[in-house]
């Protein structure tokens, strides 16, 4: 392996662990601090729902489906930067 | 084999559009029947095995004698339908059966799993699903096996996965013999062994390639089965077309309800059955935050962990199809999981809303004793009301229901036909034979390729490694219909204790294998022995063992840490554990280490060689 690509894959690495780690910030925000504002939260109402029942019937949920679709989103623009992005 | 080769794939999506469009014309076709004086039993027995004769079908056609197909699905499963297959491999019994019903009585609390069921995705999708992919293994073992190297650690890893999947796979074969039992008119003894017949046509001619195609056709049933009463009932009680966003002003009355009618316990508790104590809406009682959030995380960092899922993501073609095929898992699992806290709010709005026909909660006695659906299920001893304080009116606390027959019910409850009843039965069905037949899988996968294949006679020829295969898929299928004929532990208990064994043991090592290049054998072994001994010693410390509730036998919990999250324990003391031996022994050599490199690349060939 030359110097040049191993400098290439720890940017690329760089990179893919920066966004892992925005990823699960975002995650741990909706999935383990929101949970613990529901009795707060219920105070307001969204769409007729109690905001806090409302965060974790569906809040969250909808926060993890857009959360991994932006993820792969932004991963795959990641890989064709460093031209890692697969032949389909 | 043709059939699923080239020209399968090629018309992949017209095969199960027909399919789609195949069940519904048969579920019109009940409906016919139902009007035209056809009687409930045989409605219900044509359901089930009409669509368990599809499953077997399926089975057949992707039978195979190739190693990688029998393992892997050949890697060439499209993202979209691996997102299917993965649902149903993931949503049990429990999830279609018991989930609404835990929310109806837990409330707030039992969100937890809702939350931790689907966040958990968030975690296969950044840590592991990609990586493993790339590794290019056949299980979960196979990758904790080379990345860490030796034998001690393919074993440990094993041993997790087999305990971990064991008591998961009892609760699912459990469900499918109720379900079998009520739907056909069987003792549940029979029931059991009769599920787990379908479970093993699914499975046993064509390993990884039949589960996966039998799955996508369970998911479409089971998604049908689960959106069709919610939305039918939403109609009629006027909350619109599709009541995910408008059902929040049911949500918001509830509370008016639950103040006028009180939420008491019953002056005299019946076993095995429940009554509403709990508010649908907020947390109540000590620890209660805390507690949503350690169920949360333990299921989360279980689902990254289970290795019936991981396997899943080993089927598709490349790296990037695998992490899009994470989030068409979880955009399908999403599907069920928002419905779930929407039928729940909706069936209990139904009992308790006086301007509601439907409601009973407030009626007197005799007129709700009098109702088909009260008697159907208080003959099978699975509801019960009981007129304790003598007033003739049937007040809240006097209503005992068990919990995981909400959703079966529900059609019922709502006046709908029969046939709806039947669809329920069906989907019920897919989601318990679906996810049956991924554990059944992996642990019959594991003991064959890493124990018997890679640890004991690793000259063995492919024919003889599938027939071990198989033989091994129906030995630990028939041993759990056999302990699921005991009836040892309900539905839900045994799943959640599922996650728990999953990441006591394997979170750490398989996250940090990736993660941290430092992370040598030494640790790992550590990691999972340590976190899962200690978690189950926790679990046997704290478990209520007898079932007398209140009390617990040997110590009461740490901080509201009961038997559903000991995975908290045992994650604790793997990380430590596996951090610490880590440190202490030298690091792995260079070529492990150039391995690991080499995992997280998208590109280049696979770690593991395609045959292996």
């Amino acid at each position: 392996m030359s110097a040049e690509s191993t400098d290439v894959r720890d940017r690329y690495w760089q990179k893919t662990r920066n966004l892992t780690i925005l990823i699960l910030a975002l995650w741990a925000f909706f999935a383990l601090i929101i949970p613990t504002l529901v009795g707060t939260l219920n105070d307001m109402t969204f769409l007729g729902f109690p905001l806090g029942f409302y965060m974790i019937a569906q809040g969250s949920l909808i926060a993890f489906v857009v959360l991994i679709w932006f993820q792969n989103w932004r991963q795959d623009a990641i890989d064709d930067e460093f031209g890692f992005g697969e032949e389909e | 084999m043709a059939l699923i080769q080239g020209r399968f794939l090629d018309n992949i999506g017209r095969v199960y559009g027909i399919y789609t469009g195949g069940f519904i014309a048969f579920i019109i076709l009940m409906a016919i029947l139902e009007q035209l004086g056809v009687g409930a039993d045989t409605i219900g027995i044509l359901f089930v095995a009409f669509t368990i004769a599809i499953y077997a079908l399926i089975g057949w056609l992707s039978r195979t004698m190739e190693v990688d197909a029998y393992y892997v699905a050949g890697r060439q499963v499209p993202a979209v339908y691996n997102g299917m297959a993965t649902a149903a491999d993931w949503m049990s019994g429990a999830s279609f059966v018991a989930l609404a019903g835990g929310i109806y009585f837990g409330g707030y609390g039992y969100m937890a799993f809702i939350v931790g069921w689907t966040g958990g995705y968030v975690l296969v999708n950044s840590l592991m699903a990609p990586y493993l992919r790339k590794f290019g293994c056949y299980t979960v073992p196979d990758y904790i096996g080379t990345r860490y190297g030796g034998n001690l650690a393919r074993f440990c890893a094993v041993v997790v996965l087999v305990v971990a999947s064991f008591t998961y796979v009892t609760a699912q074969i459990n469900a499918t013999g109720t379900i079998a039992a009520r739907a056909l008119h069987i003792p549940f003894s029979v029931g059991v062994w009769f599920g787990l017949l379908g479970i093993l046509l699914c499975s046993m001619l064509g390993g990884m390639r039949a589960v996966t195609w039998t799955q996508v056709a369970q998911y479409i049933v089971l998604i049908i089965a689960y959106l069709v009463p919610v939305i039918w009932m939403s109609n009629v009680q006027g909350f619109g077309i599709i009541p995910h966003f408008t059902y929040g002003e049911a949500a918001s009355t509830l509370s008016q309800f639950e103040a006028q009618y009180g939420l008491n316990p019953p002056a005299e508790a019946i076993a095995g059955l429940s009554v509403l104590t709990t508010p649908h809406t907020g947390p109540v009682g000590e620890y209660a935050e805390w507690k949503f959030v350690t169920l949360a995380l333990s299921m989360m960092a279980g689902t990254a962990s289970l290795p019936h899922i991981l396997m899943r993501y080993f089927t598709t073609p490349s790296v990037r199809s695998a992490r899009r095929s994470v989030a068409w898992s979880l955009l399908f699992i999403f599907l069920l999981y928002f419905t779930a806290p929407a039928l729940a709010t909706l069936t209990k709005l139904q009992l308790l809303d006086p301007s509601l026909p439907t409601a009973i909660i407030g009626k007197p006695f005799e007129e709700v004793a009098s109702l088909a659906w009260i008697q159907n299920w208080s003959s099978v001893g699975f509801l019960a009301i009981a007129d304790q304080n003598a007033d003739g009116i049937l007040q809240l606390n006097e209503f005992f229901m068990r919990p995981d027959i909400v959703v079966l019910a529900t059609p019922e409850i709502a006046g709908l036909p029969y046939v709806i009843s039947g669809l329920v039965a069906a989907g019920g069905m897919a989601a318990a034979m679906s996810t049956a037949d991924g554990l059944l899988l992996a642990i019959a996968n594991a003991l064959s390729h890493d124990l018997y294949y890679k640890m004991i006679d690793p000259k063995a020829d492919t024919s003889v490694r599938l027939i071990v295969a198989r033989i091994l898929l129906i030995c630990i299928g028939a041993l759990g219909a056999l302990i699921a004929s005991l009836q040892l532990t309900g539905i839900l208990g045994a799943v959640a204790w599922a996650f728990c064994f999953a990441c006591s043991g394997l979170f750490f090592p398989l996250t940090l294998g990736v993660w941290w290049k430092r992370a040598n054998r030494q640790g790992a072994i550590a990691g999972m022995i340590i976190g899962f001994l200690a978690g189950s010693l926790y679990l046997y410390l704290v478990n209520d063992w007898d079932g007398a509730g209140a009390a617990y036998p040997i110590m009461s919990p740490w901080i509201g840490l009961d038997n559903l999250r000991f995975g908290i324990v045992g994650m604790a003391a793997s990380l430590v554990s596996m951090v610490v031996v880590t440190l202490m022994t030298p690091a792995p050599d260079e070529e492990i280490q150039r391995m690991v490199e080499d995992t997280r690349v998208p590109v280049g060939p696979p770690i593991l060689a395609a045959k292996h």
